[in-house]
């Protein structure tokens, strides 16, 4: 095998593919990436039983050939390289790199050892990058990160005819964001559930194409695939089923806020400073205004007033402030509204969306995200 | 106590024993702890000079056991001047994770009677007692006599204790009931007590203060006692003084002071006979759960970390935790963990002799808690703290979960006196 390439091109290739490989490999090749040659192309790719990246690239190709070497080593030399064009090619037992006057030996590992790799299951549709790449960030927000609950490591996406629906829960906080896509002929409505680690990796990666492919073939292929500009994402699916969270949105408020979210989102943080973490930060809605306060045991306090416009009854209510804040940061939108009922009982905050804004609202105006957070019980 | 208590008090009560009314501090010393200890594991030593000294030919003394002391042997002597005084002693290396072990059960076992718990070291420590005697039911010397009881059954070594309205008299005392032993020093009697007793037994008198007060004619705490103050300032300084004469005359206002901010709050429960049934062991670990949450609540803390302890027949003790995504107080959550990591990591059919319950990580906010989606309204949290109000009116029996119902009648510990008679602790550190 042997090929020649950019500097750049290879560096890229090499870290975005090392970048999703396990620091402690539960069998040692995983610990590699695969560069395989053929037909003008570099395919660089990287597996570890649950996630598969791969990244083409075009290079001036040689002599075909598969081979398997250490993905960190190997990346850790691509971005070490002075930029001039790399010459890549094996030797004897050895996979040579080099690039003007520098040169590297590094020694192959057994690609016979290495694991079949999941097949791309069939193109099922296609989602505008930059949406893709929103919405996925304002859902896994709030999908939690605590490994002894796996399904809600993981993000539900509702397949519908014109539409994705993704939603995420850590049972504190709740989002859901709605995104049109353009299916591939018929594909049937159904869910899936996605590792949000993954899949906010992957929306990361693939948000500057104007299109992403979406590919998660029929019921139970167990895999979905995310695809753009040369790179794709496989990932395994979670299996069981997601918890029923849509009767979970309150159908009617008794007290509506309406901030502008960068000035409250600032008093918010400011605020917070003396809550411990774990402490509540405390709003009292009333008339216009909202007071925010917060204590410490040390008896160290803070308090600030702003100006919003509230609707309906007073009402005083706790919020763990970087649950608020998440979800204040994830709505996009320059206002929002916030929408109470009691105290215990669940807080939604919605875009105050602005006509034909694709982000905050589809076709018809109607919104497209919603987070939903509970409040903090408050002493006494 | 009005009045009464400036009445003389006679120092024996009339059926015989000493008066231990208003003797809140008790004062506890494990007996040559270290020795004994060592003796424990090795039985065939017992009766014999046993000394523990560390590791070197230059290793001092830790520990002698009480047929080494009466060769002369003491703590902090070299070892190479034990053993010519006792040469036929066994002298062994310390094990420190032992005594730390035992001194841990033992602080545990004080905690579970008040809060109010002083260590001095591995070895000692002061309790006041007096806010716990009416749940107990009991007086202190009761308390005290309970405490010997409970330390030898669980532990195997013995302890002394010193019962007395003042640290200063109770640490005095249970230096006087050594070996295995326990002195009530009554509180109309603390005079007659410290009087006769020589200068070197003040706090704070040591061979130079000692030389300073001889040299004054002061041979016993009676002596100081009819000291002027000034004769004793010139004698002593001004402030060893005035420390000395207030104890002299009986004088030691100083409080039991609990140890720094509890770090974890938790219970454990010995079983009389090994448990292989796990239906009885989640069944304890509720109840411990719900020990240990009533225990929260109690002192207004959350905690985010739960840690089961499990010991086998064999001793072996294993500790197993998980941290929480958000601090509870609520006997429910601690539960639930606690029974996940017991399942997780007691093999099928294996005995249990010992389960503890932990919460570590701890916070205040007691009463502030993160609401769940399932959990809008009223819910767990709210039902525990109605519990907490009935029990502490009705005691601990009046509300609990309906698992532990089916044990409560056949269970001694649901009886309203505290604490349980069985291997059950419930504590703070």
């Amino acid at each position: 095998m042997e090929f020649e390439l950019e500097r750049d091109a290879f560096a890229d290739a090499v870290a975005w593919t090392a970048r999703g490989l396990p620091s402690r490999p539960v069998v040692p090749v995983t610990a590699g990436v695969v560069l395989e040659v053929t037909d003008g192309a570099l395919l660089v790719s990287g597996f570890d039983f649950e996630v598969l990246n791969r990244i083409e690239v075009p290079v001036t190709d040689k002599s075909p050939g598969r081979v398997l070497v250490s993905g960190r080593l190997l990346a850790e030399i691509a971005r070490a390289l002075p930029p001039k064009d790399v010459r890549v090619a094996v030797e004897g037992n050895r996979l040579a790199v080099r690039c003007g006057s520098a040169r590297f030996n590094l020694p192959l590992m057994q690609v016979e050892d290495y694991p079949v790799v999941p097949e791309l299951p069939a193109t099922s549709g296609t989602v505008r990058g930059d949406v893709f790449a929103t919405a996925v960030a304002q859902v896994t927000t709030a999908a939690s990160r605590d490994e002894t609950l796996p399904m809600l490591t993981g993000v539900r996406m509702e397949v519908t005819p014109d539409e994705l629906i993704f939603a995420a829960t850590d049972r504190y906080r709740l989002a859901e964001r709605h995104v049109p896509w353009q299916p591939s002929d018929d594909v049937a409505s159904r869910s899936v559930i996605i590792p949000a680690k993954t899949l906010s990796d992957a929306a990361k990666s693939l948000g500057s194409a104007s299109d992403v492919v979406l590919s998660f073939g029929s019921e139970g292929g167990g895999f979905i695939g995310f695809s753009a500009n040369g790179r794709q994402t496989l990932t395994r699916l979670l299996d069981g089923e997601f918890v029923k969270f849509a009767s979970l949105w309150p159908t009617e408020s008794t007290t509506t806020a309406e901030v502008e979210i960068a000035p409250f989102v600032d008093a918010v943080k400011r605020v917070s400073l003396v809550a411990q973490r774990f402490a509540p930060v405390r709003m009292s809605f009333d008339e216009n205004r909202v007071q925010l306060s917060a204590e410490a045991e040390d008896e160290s306090s803070a308090e600030e007033e702003l100006e919003v416009g509230v609707t309906g009854e007073p009402l005083t209510i706790g919020f763990n402030a970087g649950y608020l804040l998440d979800g204040l940061t994830a709505v996009k939108a320059p206002r929002a509204t916030l929408s109470f009922t009691t105290p215990a009982r669940p807080t939604v905050i919605t875009p105050v969306t602005g006509l034909a804004d694709p982000d905050t609202a589809n076709s018809t105006g109607e919104q497209t995200y919603r987070y939903l957070v509970m409040s903090m019980r408050l002493r006494g | 106590m009005g009045r009464s208590a400036d009445l003389p008090r006679p120092a024996v009560r009339a059926d015989g024993r000493p008066d231990d009314t208003g003797c809140g501090v008790l004062h506890v010393d494990m007996d040559a702890f270290y020795a004994l200890v060592e003796i424990r594991e090795r039985p065939e030593l017992a009766g014999s000079p046993v000394v523990v000294a560390g590791g070197s030919t230059r290793g001092v003394v830790l520990s002698a056991s009480y047929e080494a002391r009466a060769f002369g042997v003491r703590s902090a002597m070299p070892a190479a001047r034990a053993r010519r005084l006792c040469p036929q002693a066994v002298f062994l290396p310390p094990h420190f994770p032992r005594y730390t072990e035992v001194s841990a059960g033992v602080m545990a076992l004080f905690r579970s009677i008040t809060p109010l718990v002083e260590p001095l070291s591995l070895d000692e420590a002061f309790l006041d007692v007096s806010g716990s005697l009416r749940r107990l039911g009991m007086s202190p010397a009761m308390v005290g006599e309970w405490i010997r009881g409970e330390v030898f059954d669980a532990h195997r070594v013995t302890c002394s204790v010193g019962v007395a309205p003042s640290k200063f008299a109770a640490k005095l005392a249970s230096g006087m009931a050594k070996p295995d032993g326990l002195l009530v020093v009554p509180a109309g009697g603390v005079l007659q007590f410290l009087h006769p007793l020589p200068v070197s037994a003040l706090w704070g008198v040591g061979a130079r203060t000692a030389e300073a007060l001889h040299q004054l004619g002061c041979e016993t705490v009676a002596d100081v006692a009819a000291t002027p103050l000034a004769a004793l300032r010139r004698a002593v300084g001004g402030a060893v003084a005035e420390q000395l004469h207030a104890l002299s005359q009986g004088h030691d206002e100083r409080q039991v002071v609990p140890d720094a901010p509890e770090k974890s709050v938790g219970a454990e429960e010995t079983f009389d006979v090994d448990v292989a049934d796990r239906a009885a062991m989640h069944r304890e670990l509720l109840r411990l759960a719900e020990r240990a949450a009533a225990a929260l609540r109690r002192r207004g803390l959350r905690g985010r970390t739960v840690a089961l302890k499990l010991r086998y027949p064999d001793f072996t003790t294993v500790s197993r935790s998980r941290t929480l995504v958000e601090p509870t107080d609520a006997g429910r959550a601690i539960m639930a963990v606690a029974r996940e990591l017991l399942d997780a990591h007691l093999p099928a059919g294996a005995r249990v002799r010992l389960l503890g319950v932990r919460v570590e990580q701890l916070m205040a906010g007691g009463g502030t808690e993160q609401l769940t989606l399932q959990e809008t309204g009223p819910g767990w949290s709210d039902a525990d703290r109605a519990a907490d109000a009935a029990r502490s009116r009705f005691g601990s029996a009046a509300v609990r979960p309906a698992t532990l119902l089916d044990t409560a009648a056949a269970d001694p510990r649901s009886a309203a006196a505290h604490p349980d008679p069985g291997g059950s602790h419930e504590s703070c550190e």
